[in-house]
């Protein structure tokens, strides 16, 4: 499945003090196991699926770290709004 | 980023096993699922195995939910689990570990296990530790799935895929018993003395361990490369190049040095004043002829037994126990072997996982006591021996003989068995050497009464020094007390000799004793009439011996007799052979 190549971005910073580990990892992914297309966290050159707890662990994101969410079908643009609301409330920590 | 330059580590440990290896390390974790078996899968049953994998991943999925469950209301929500919960599922792990099945048509356990490493390594490369130490969650996961699929039973070090040093906390009789060999360069434990049986293990493959290190699983990861100097009990974690050039020198030194004893090992031992003393090899398995015969063993003074009896549902038949003695028996024939009956709690072998723990098995239900309570398996056994017997050159051996009635109790066992044997028409030979191992000090106490019972005494130092010092030569905190040389031991062995010779019985050593070279001048001063042990010390025990004259040793050993400590015997000791032994023995 390719991208149409409108891509919809949304940059944000990690707030919460332990940044991107496995319970905020696992948050995320909940909310991306009901896309309709990939969803994915980017940081410098480096992208994760956002699906995958392991994959969004392995972008080693501290606190300060500044992301993007990546969503390849505008349908997605309800989990792109919830991910970027999760990180930016710190996970609820 | 620049990658961290690795600081060279040392680690002191207690040298179980000489040589030396450099190589990588394989790490045992503690339920051993780290090891894991590989094979392939052909295109029908490719989906039947990725069946299974799911099937496993479910089942840890349930045991998961099952702990949730069973949490008490009141506590808070477990964050940790439900993580781990949802990790099963992850794409990088679960659907990775099927394409990988898919894609290379390998078992489940291994495409799992491929997986898992290299998300490790991607974890360790972190900066952020608290993130490197995610890469335990991802390992707790797949090791509750491996679990489901390996099940409990089946930790699997027989199967290693590459040249490997082996790092465990501890090996087990079992763990090692199904070790391949070839693939094994070395063992380092945390646990462990000298006499421990992973050394003993070590030195029957002949290759080097260090034991005792207490930290070596956490010092060391998988892949590390690591130097094992088995002669001085040293591990070096990440070595220096210099110092990897120093130890490549060290091992060719040693191989050489094995190479010049080996090649005169054939020859007989003898004393310069012309006493002829047997140098013979302790064995636990058959493929151990072909070192016993290349280093010029005169024939098996102890043939251990225990392994057919382990890592196995059920007993082993007498067919079974048949075929294994008849192969060292006509291997060795016309030279002796001494088999030694079932040295364990075999209900404990056979069904690893149950039975009542003893709190103190080395003074519980086991080898003579055990065998004499299960009539059936010792009959089966005895069977066995003696139909292996009418192939060669056999002697039977009872251990841990600590009273009369127990001596006569074997023997009778023997004798039915030759009577079935005649019943059922087997060929068979019942005139063999019957021998008593003498390793509970009632049994040196009574010894003139034992051997009223026997044609020869084997002297089993290994447990003889530990009853009578009550060292647990496993437990690092007394293992230095653990002293061969201790006046008391001494006195112990000099007794059975004197029983020995005053009834005339032949008497031997089958302990690890034997194959130091200090005490091998106090042994033949005692009278000892052969010595046994591991096959590789063989060719150095036999070359002390050619140096020494028995006239000496006896004047040397009554000597030895009268010091208070062990420290003093083994002054003595040193200042008369020092010189000798160490041009002998290798540095």
């Amino acid at each position: 499945m390719n991208s149409d190549g409108h891509n919809k971005i949304r940059v944000t910073t990690i707030k919460n003090e332990l940044g991107l580990h496995a319970r905020s990892a696992a948050q995320i992914a909940g909310i991306v196991q009901n896309s309709f297309a990939n969803v994915w966290i980017q940081k410098d050159n480096e992208k994760a699926d956002a699906s995958s707890i392991i994959d969004i662990l392995t972008l080693a994101c501290a606190k300060g770290t500044k992301i993007a969410i990546i969503i390849e079908d505008l349908a997605d643009l309800a989990i792109l709004n919830a991910i970027a609301d999760l990180v930016d409330s710190g996970f609820g920590e | 980023m620049s990658k961290p330059v690795a600081q060279e580590k040392i680690l002191k440990g207690i040298d179980a096993s000489p040589g030396i290896c450099i190589g990588k390390a394989y790490l045992v974790d503690k339920e051993g699922v780290d090891v894991v078996e590989k094979y392939f899968i052909n295109d029908k049953q490719l989906q039947g195995e990725i069946k299974r994998f799911k099937a496993a991943v479910k089942k840890a999925g349930d045991e998961f939910q099952t702990v949730l469950k069973n949490r008490p209301e009141e506590l808070q929500r477990d964050y940790i689990l439900e993580t781990h919960i949802a990790l099963l599922k992850d794409k990088m792990l679960y659907g990775r570990t099927v394409e990988t099945i898919q894609s290379e048509g390998v078992n489940a356990e291994w495409a799992l296990k491929k997986i898992v490493s290299d998300l490790k390594a991607t974890f360790e490369k972190m900066g952020d530790e608290y993130l490197r130490e995610r890469a335990a969650d991802v390992v707790h996961v797949s090791d509750a799935i491996m679990r489901n699929l390996v099940g409990i039973a089946s930790k699997n070090i027989a199967a290693i895929d590459k040249r490997v040093i082996l790092v465990a906390n501890d090996l087990s009789p079992a763990d090692t018993s199904q070790i391949n060999l070839e693939r094994i360069m070395g063992f380092i434990t945390n646990r462990g003395g000298k006499a421990s049986h992973t050394g003993i293990m070590a030195q029957a493959l002949e290759i080097p361990a260090v034991v005792g290190l207490e930290t070596a699983t956490i010092a060391i990861k998988s892949d590390d490369l690591i130097i094992v100097d088995g002669n001085t009990g040293t591990v070096i974690i990440d070595p220096y190049e210099q110092t990897l050039f120093e130890y490549e020198e060290r091992k060719i030194g040693y191989e050489d040095y094995r190479a010049v004893i080996t090649r005169e090992s054939h020859l007989r031992a003898e004393t310069t004043d012309g006493t002829q003393l047997e140098v013979m090899a302790n064995i636990e398995f058959p493929e151990e002829i072909v070192s016993v015969k290349n280093y010029g063993g005169d024939g098996i003074g102890l043939y251990r037994t225990e392994f057919q009896y382990m890592n196995r549902p059920d007993f082993p038949e007498e067919e079974e126990l048949f075929g294994k003695y008849r192969e060292v028996v006509e291997l060795m024939d016309p030279k002796p072997v001494t088999i030694r009956t079932l040295d364990i709690n075999g209900d404990k072998a056979v069904a690893s996982q149950s039975g009542l723990d003893e709190v103190n098995p080395a003074l519980g239900l086991r080898a003579i006591r055990y065998c004499l309570r299960k009539p059936d398996i010792f009959r089966t056994q005895l069977r066995a021996i003696l139909r292996a017997a009418a192939f060669g050159n056999v002697r039977i051996l009872f251990p841990m003989i600590a009273a009369y009635f127990e001596i006569c109790a074997a023997i009778n066992a023997l004798d039915d068995a030759a009577e079935s044997l005649e019943k059922d028409g087997l060929p068979y030979k019942r005139e063999i050497d019957i021998g008593i191992m003498i390793e509970v000090p009632s049994a040196v106490v009574l010894a003139d009464l034992l051997a009223e019972k026997a044609d020869f005494f084997s002297i089993g130092t290994n447990d003889l020094i530990q009853y009578a010092l009550a060292i647990d030569r496993g437990n690092r905190n007394v293992a230095h007390l653990y002293q061969p040389m201790d006046p008391a031991v001494l006195r112990l062995i000099q007794r059975v000799a004197d029983v020995s010779r005053e009834k005339e019985l032949e008497v031997y050593m089958c302990g690890e004793m034997a194959a130091t070279a200090h005490h091998i001048p106090l042994l033949l001063g005692l009278g000892m009439d052969e010595l046994s042990m591991n096959p590789q010390s063989m060719p150095r025990a036999k070359r002390v011996i050619r140096a020494l004259s028995v006239s000496d040793a006896r004047s040397l050993t009554r000597k030895a007799l009268k010091k208070k400590t062990a420290r003093g015997v083994f002054e003595i000791v040193q200042s008369a052979y020092g010189d000798i032994i160490s041009e002998l023995e290798y540095h």
